[in-house]
């Protein structure tokens, strides 16, 4: 059994809504300097040692990303 | 004639789609998410709502439903098929259609009566329309913002797969303006607003969406 971890990112060319909302409200914090935030999805599988780094990539591209729009990256 | 109009768990408006298809004078017929079997029907209808809630992205999990497996072998196979909203974005995740839908660039949830215009009135869905015509039907959506690379935009604009464009103004942040666009074939149309909240004069901002099931009952007569 492996943790593995998946990170899913908008591509740099997509606006990120929710990342612009974010920087709004930092400004509201009283911190200055931050000036743009990319919002993204965390994911962490627990997963038998069978399952090889091809079908990992698989699940990825298929289901937790959607490539059309993000990118994501898989640490074993 | 069998029209299917699919209910995942968190559709919402799978009845106000069957209405439309009975008002247009074909048969509708409920299909069930988890049910693979899509009991014959002439055409498909994925109606708008939070398929499974949005989790994950909107229609990322609906696509990976039995029913979908299905739709997707049978829209291949030159099956009508018209994803609206939710749907739209189902037929994104699936790659029956290109591109994708974000959040809207104002992070508004948006609901309005939307003028659009018809760009392709050859579609299985959009022939009781001329090219050119402007309708007004109803948009609501969150993550309603069409995006594709520029490649593949300018695909859709040489081929004439834009199918429906928003007129006076962008209501959520859509790359050229797109509200709908069609596969290759025509047969898969997928958009935003929403055509089967404008059936009916007493409860829509007209009849202006009726068009859509107008056409496909005359394509399969």
């Amino acid at each position: 059994m492996a943790r593995v971890v998946v990170d899913v990112v908008l591509k740099p060319e997509i606006l990120d809504p929710q990342g612009q909302a974010i920087v709004g409200a930092l400004g509201r914090l009283g911190v200055h300097g931050v000036t743009d935030v990319r919002q993204g999805k965390h994911f962490e599988l627990d997963v038998d040692d069978s399952v090889d780094d091809e079908t990992l990539g698989r699940l990825a591209d298929t289901l937790l990303a959607n490539p059309v729009i993000e990118n994501f990256t898989i640490r074993r | 004639m069998r029209v299917g109009v699919v209910t995942f768990p968190g559709s919402l408006d799978d009845r106000d789609a069957a209405r439309a298809v009975r008002i247009a004078g074909a048969e509708s017929v409920a299909l069930w998410h988890a049910d693979p079997s899509l009991h014959e029907v002439d055409a498909v209808v994925l109606p708008g709502g939070f398929s499974y809630g949005d989790y994950l992205r909107c229609g990322a999990i609906a696509r990976f439903a039995p029913v979908m497996e299905s739709v997707i072998a049978a829209a291949n196979d030159g099956l009508p098929v018209l994803g609206i909203c939710n749907g739209f974005q189902v037929l994104c995740e699936s790659h029956l259609l290109p591109g994708a839908l974000i959040r809207n660039d104002h992070r508004k949830f948006v609901c309005k009566e939307q003028l659009l215009r018809v760009d392709n009135a050859a579609t299985a869905w959009t022939t009781e329309y001329r090219e050119g015509q402007e309708i007004v039907i109803p948009l609501k959506n969150g993550e309603g913002g069409y995006v594709a690379d520029e490649h593949t935009l300018d695909e859709l604009e040489a081929e004439g797969r834009v199918v429906v464009r928003y007129l006076n103004g962008n209501p959520n942040g859509s790359q050229r303006d797109i509200a709908g666009i069609c596969n290759a074939a025509g047969n898969v149309v997928g958009l935003m607003p929403h055509p089967e909240h404008a059936v009916e004069a007493l409860t829509g901002p007209g009849t202006d969406g009726l068009g859509f099931f107008l056409s496909l009952v005359g394509v399969l007569a």
